[in-house]
């Protein structure tokens, strides 16, 4: 039993209580805010497993996605044409992104070090960017996208890009040698470099890719919420590395899976509107939420443990073996 | 395996081509900020007339949504709805963010709502813009909003119920620490967060009242900010007082604010050498008036201001207002309250709190 497969029946099963014993909880409206809210949660979550796999970290997406928010805004303020801001802004983010990623890399810091200096820097930026404004008057097309849904269903419009990435995302993780490498990092780098795998480009690319997808998220949270500020998705790190951690992500690096992650995200986003619907309090909300970190950190290792141990037993039960065989762990 | 690095490096280039062909292509003509028609100025007007004379309905929900919860200022402002939604016969029920700063969780908490088919909701809004979808889409679906203490843009709420004129508000606090300083000396102010709408605009008035002849011996040498959170507020005036050892005043209009900054100046050399006024609770403030750190500050009820939000949004909900200029309703024993410009009510003039009345309040 995979710690993946146990959140993605915990999930099943929430669902499944939510729709039948849940007022108001199964209809399209509430379906589409669930959504609506996790989605930023979802899209950085996407790059997030790819690094934590590869045995990285990085703290500056909810910055990244504030400041491509906020530059936005700033833009929109000067005239700048929309469809102009949007690419730019995704650039900015691939470009935080490879600053991330080169610090790294070419200084060898550790990720954590980085990135908690760059959340700070990003979010100063922004706020030198934009300010104490709060830009809320772009183009109605562009926001009926950010928080409208298809018509007659309960899906969002901005779930369609996640849906795509998502695809991509599960294909190179668990498809393509990038993955295995990803994989191969996160186990053991040295031995990914001696077998020829070049660990600082791959890990540069991640970087980059996770810059530009926290951009894009920035810009569809100012869409979705109508408002750019400095201070947006701030504290979004956290319930990424949350549901990532959720997921079964290892954060040792080198195992895990994406289905995992999702299922994490969407566990989280389901708890935090079920508790709502039933007016749990925020503060029992963290909570909980809390807890089930904590649990889903031990569930796998505690698996470990008896299995372990397990196998010591039969190592002593049976003399004939003068070595007990060293216990791949699981 | 170098072959896979090789594609991700071609990989980041053909990304960042694209983008760039992206730019040049849009770069040519699109949607500005000029050739988009601004949204309406007007506030939501309620569907249907108003009957002042209508029964109040009784056993609605109503929900209040402060900007955070745990909050004492809003703790006492939404223990003011549920005395009046009590009196009323009507259910009380409080939800919200526990931090001022996550304007995602206030959006979300409105969307909850909506879904519980609640009556009304009184939201006292993180941000003016960000609520404004869900905000619509609650009142699409018959729920009457009321804002108070701080206001959305005003065609997301039915009515706002204002604390104080923030003009009274702001330029009654430059004429308390003029009175303390003598009108000379630098001041500088400690506000919550930088997007703070309420703050924002009391800030705005104080200004302009500094420029009055009488304030020419005044300064204001900066705006900091302490994002409504003790531990970073205390840390600001800090940093004012080693930044600016000229500084004679501190404005904190915000309860948090100037009680982390009076804690600062309680224990510091500064204390009674620098003067602190701004908008603090009574409780809060009690022992630094008494000991000397505070000679006079200000605030309104906020047990008051949510009790008529209570109400307010009781009258919304029973038909007998729609938020339209002009319109009168009851607010129990407050009185009787005319909607303004706007679909604007106002509170009325804040109280001064200093050593000889403070032990009259408790709050």
């Amino acid at each position: 039993m995979r710690w993946d497969t146990v959140v993605g029946a915990l999930l099943i099963v929430l669902l499944l209580c939510s729709f039948g014993f849940v007022d108001n909880f199964g209809n399209a409206l509430n379906l589409s805010f669930l959504i609506g809210n996790t989605l930023p949660i979802a899209l950085i979550a996407l790059p997030m497993t790819m690094l934590v796999v590869a045995g990285e970290i990085d703290l500056s997406v909810g910055s990244v996605a504030g400041l491509s928010g906020a530059v936005m805004g700033a833009l929109w303020n000067h005239g700048m044409a929309i469809e102009t801001i949007i690419p730019l802004c995704l650039l900015l983010g691939l470009v935080c992104g490879l600053v991330n990623g080169l610090l790294v890399t070419r200084l060898g810091l550790p990720s954590l070090a980085v990135t908690i200096g760059t959340m700070a820097a990003y979010r100063g930026i922004a706020q030198i960017v934009l300010g104490s404004n709060s830009v809320t008057d772009f183009p109605q097309q562009y926001l009926d996208f950010g928080s409208g849904r298809i018509p007659g269903t309960f899906i969002p419009f901005a779930a369609v890009p996640w849906a795509v990435l998502a695809a991509v995302a599960i294909v190179v993780l668990h498809a393509t040698g990038i993955g295995r490498s990803l994989f191969a990092i996160g186990a053991s780098e040295e031995a990914a470099w001696f077998v020829g795998i070049r660990v600082k480009r791959l890990r540069l690319a991640m970087f980059a890719a996770t810059g530009l997808i926290s951009a894009l998220t920035g810009v569809l949270w100012a869409l979705h919420y109508a408002s750019a500020r400095y201070d947006n998705a701030t504290g979004l790190e956290l319930s990424v590395i949350a549901a990532v951690l959720l997921g079964g992500i290892d954060f040792d690096g080198g195992k895990g899976t994406l289905g995992g992650a999702i299922a994490g995200v969407f566990l989280l986003g389901t708890l935090q509107n079920t508790m709502s619907l039933v007016n749990v309090s925020a503060q029992s909300q963290i909570v909980v939420t809390g807890v089930l970190l904590v649990v889903s950190v031990l569930g796998p290792r505690v698996g470990r443990q008896i299995a372990r141990a397990r196998a010591r037993q039969r190592a002593t039960a049976a003399p004939a073996a003068t070595v007990a065989a060293p216990v791949a762990s699981a | 395996m170098s072959v896979t690095a090789r594609s991700s490096v071609r990989a980041s280039a053909a990304l960042a081509l694209t983008a760039a062909l992206a730019l040049t292509v849009a770069a040519c003509g699109g949607t500005t900020k000029n050739s988009t028609d601004a949204s309406s100025g007007g506030h939501a007007a309620a569907a249907g007339t108003a009957n002042p004379n209508a029964a109040t309905k009784t056993g609605l929900t109503v929900a209040f949504l402060p900007k955070q919860v745990n909050n004492p200022y809003f703790t006492i402002a939404d223990n003011g709805g549920k005395k009046a939604l009590d009196a009323l016969g009507e259910t009380y029920k409080e939800v919200g963010t526990s931090s001022g700063t996550d304007t995602a969780g206030q959006v979300s908490y409105v969307n909850t709502l909506t879904q519980q088919q609640v009556k009304a909701i009184a939201v006292s809004a993180q941000d003016p813009g960000a609520l404004c979808t869900a905000l619509k889409q609650a009142m699409s679906n018959g729920i009457k909003v009321v804002s108070y203490d701080s206001d959305t843009n005003a065609d997301c709420r039915q009515v706002f119920v204002s604390q104080a004129s923030a003009e009274a508000l702001g330029r009654s606090e430059v004429q308390l620490i003029a009175k303390q300083l003598g009108y000379t000396g630098d001041i500088a102010i400690l506000s919550a967060a930088q997007t703070a709408t309420n703050q924002n605009t009391w800030i705005g008035y104080m200004k302009d009242e500094l420029k009055k002849p009488a304030y020419k011996n005044m300064k204001l040498v900066t705006v900091a900010y302490g994002n409504d959170d003790a531990q970073t507020s205390f840390q600001q005036t800090q940093g004012l007082l080693q930044q600016y050892p000229n500084l004679k005043g501190i404005i904190s209009p915000t309860t948090v604010g100037i009680k982390a900054a009076a804690q600062y100046l309680s224990g510091s050399q500064y204390k009674g050498k620098v003067q602190l006024t701004g908008l603090g609770t009574p409780n809060d403030m009690r022992s630094y008036v008494k000991d000397g750190t505070v000679a006079a500050f200000e605030l309104w009820d906020p047990a008051k201001l949510g009790e008529l939000a209570g109400y307010t949004a009781t009258a919304l909900a029973s038909g007998q207002i729609t938020g339209a200029e002009g319109q009168t309703f009851k607010a129990g024993d407050l009185g009787s309250f005319t909607i303004g410009a706007d679909g604007v009510v106002l509170l009325g003039n804040p109280t001064v709190f200093d050593k000889n009345n403070i032990d009259q309040f408790n709050f």
